[in-house]
């Protein structure tokens, strides 16, 4: 569903993603981890055609929806417009399949999208994203700033769809704990390469990844 | 009292005509970033093709909604020029829009010659509360309230309308989701030539229009459009209604050299004000 090979990606002179060679399968839920600047949203970025690969190949079958960073909805429309805009790929013009998913966002349709909570607008862009019908989802850092019970919720839903409807999913994330339960397999980036990828299992009990993404490195 | 009624009145129409401009300024303002300094020219160049239409003997309808078209292809050229290539900052863009009105100047000047034209409009005048007030001026304030009418419609109840506030609110989310968001900035600026065409051609009847109409224009329009901080139509509507009746009084009363400059005034005035509330805001805020 994803083909990356061999791909780089530069700002101007800085180079983000160095010979990145990545796949995930139709159906398939793969984590990215990796630290702050390792060029993880760079990735994500480019697989949504935001950015042209300076070097090497991107291959995306179907419809890929991306959740970003830090939300990024429309702080000046309601949420029924961000949601509405979400469907402007797709054609889709009817919001209700996401309020069946997500009820707490009809409760909320009318509200400025600019002053929901986090958790709220996490799930303003989860709704977003599915609005376009994708057939591949990533998701860039899922639980960034949420309260657990909420980020328990949006997994949730992510792995029924992922069951229900064989949506592929890249979830990129600092929190190794929750994408290892999520994803079958991981990869690792640190300085703009992929360091280590396998399955999560595996991962798990690989000492410096888990040292470096299960907690281990605080002690 | 019947004279300052009809000062009103006038300034009214006056205001109104410079909102239609303010107006194209917010759009595109909103929309890209870019403060559009070719905006009066829109007007112009419709002003002057619908005069020389109507001399070819075009009826009237036909005259104004071509020179309205002519206007609109304007803009879109315009916004071309200034935001066509990607990655150019709305800074530059506010530069090319400034050549873009000087070579306007060249254009206008090859074809319609440098004296200023005009148009009939509206023949004959109505009597409000013993006010006199031509009709034309009537139409203007009529043709204001529609427009303003249907932009509020085009921005908060159609899917398109959406798309462009959302370009505004947040450009990476709109490409996100897949807007083109380079394609909308063009599309705003058309709009922006449309609104421009519009004033143009309902101020031609009232004050004739030649090549270089464009400054004074701009200036009472950024006026109107700073007062709603370039991104406020209603209170852009309002900064323009005053801004009309107040130089319209200041003819009326004897001082109408002056007239641009009570727009320059009143421009740095709101400047300077809204530039104090917002260090105060920030500071509030740190
Ligand atoms: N628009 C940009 N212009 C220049 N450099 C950038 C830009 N965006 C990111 N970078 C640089 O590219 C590198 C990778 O950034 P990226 O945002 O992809 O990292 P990340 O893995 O997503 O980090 P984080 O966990 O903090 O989100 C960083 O060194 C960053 O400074
Ligand atoms: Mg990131």
């Amino acid at each position: 569903m994803i083909d990356v090979r061999a791909l780089v990606v530069s700002y101007g002179a800085a180079t983000a993603l160095e010979h990145v060679t990545l796949s995930v399968g139709k159906g398939e839920m793969v984590a990215l981890l990796g630290p702050n600047g390792a060029g993880k949203s760079t990735l994500a970025n480019t697989l949504a055609g935001l950015l042209k690969p300076a070097s090497g190949t991107v291959e995306v079958g179907g419809r890929l929806a991306l959740i970003p960073e830090g939300r990024q909805l429309f702080p000046d429309l309601s949420v029924e417009d961000n949601l509405m805009l979400g469907g402007w790929r797709s054609g889709e013009r009817d919001p209700s399949f996401v309020y069946e998913l997500l009820p707490r966002l009809a409760e909320i349709r009318r509200r400025r999208a600019g002053v929901l909570s986090g958790g709220e607008q996490q799930m303003v862009a989860f709704g977003r994203a599915l609005m376009s019908r994708p057939s591949v989802l990533v998701v860039d850092e899922l639980s960034l700033g949420l309260a657990p019970n909420v980020v328990t919720d949006l997994a949730e839903h992510l792995a029924a769809l992922n069951r229900s409807q064989g949506l592929t999913v890249l979830l990129i994330e600092q929190n190794a704990r929750l994408a290892f339960d999520l994803c079958g397999r991981a990869y690792v980036l640190e300085s703009s390469r992929i360091v280590a990828e396998g399955d999560c299992a595996e991962l798990a009990e690989d000492p410096k990844v888990a040292g470096a993404y299960l907690g281990g490195a605080i002690t | 009292m019947s004279a300052f009624l009809t000062y009103l009145l006038n300034g009214l129409a006056v205001g109104c005509a410079i909102a239609l401009i303010a107006s194209g300024l917010v759009v595109i303002h909103r929309v890209t970033g870019v403060v559009n300094f070719a905006q009066g020219t829109f007007a112009v160049v419709a002003g002057l093709c619908m005069s020389s239409l109507l001399g070819l003997g075009l009826p009237h309808g036909a005259s104004e909604v071509a020179a309205v078209l002519a206007a609109t292809v304007a803009g879109l050229l315009t916004g071309l020029a200034a935001i066509g290539k990607p990655g150019v900052t709305p800074l530059s863009s506010l530069i090319v829009t400034l050549g873009v009105g000087v070579l306007a100047y060249a254009v206008e000047i090859v074809l319609w010659g440098d004296q200023p034209r005009s148009a009939p409009g509206l023949a004959g005048s109505v009597t409000v509360a013993g006010a006199r007030i031509q009709t034309q001026y009537l139409l203007v304030i009529a043709v204001t309230a529609l427009t303003f009418v249907a932009l509020a419609l085009f921005f908060g109840r159609t899917y398109l309308g959406k798309a462009l506030t959302a370009c505004a609110s947040n450009p990476y989310a709109a490409r996100v989701v897949g807007i083109d968001v380079r394609r909308m900035g063009l599309l705003a600026f058309a709009l922006g030539g449309l609104l421009g065409g519009i004033a143009g051609v309902l101020v031609t009847p009232m004050r004739p229009i030649s090549f270089d109409t464009d400054v004074t224009l701009i200036v009472n329009a950024f006026a109107a459009a700073v007062f709603g901080a370039l991104t406020r139509p209603v209170v852009t509507l309002a900064g323009a209604l005053v801004l009309g009746v107040a130089e319209t009084m200041a003819a009326g009363y004897g001082y109408g050299s002056h007239q641009l400059e009570i727009a320059l005034g009143l421009m740095i005035v709101v400047m300077i004000v809204q530039a104090s509330r917002r260090t105060a805001i920030s500071q509030e805020s740190t």
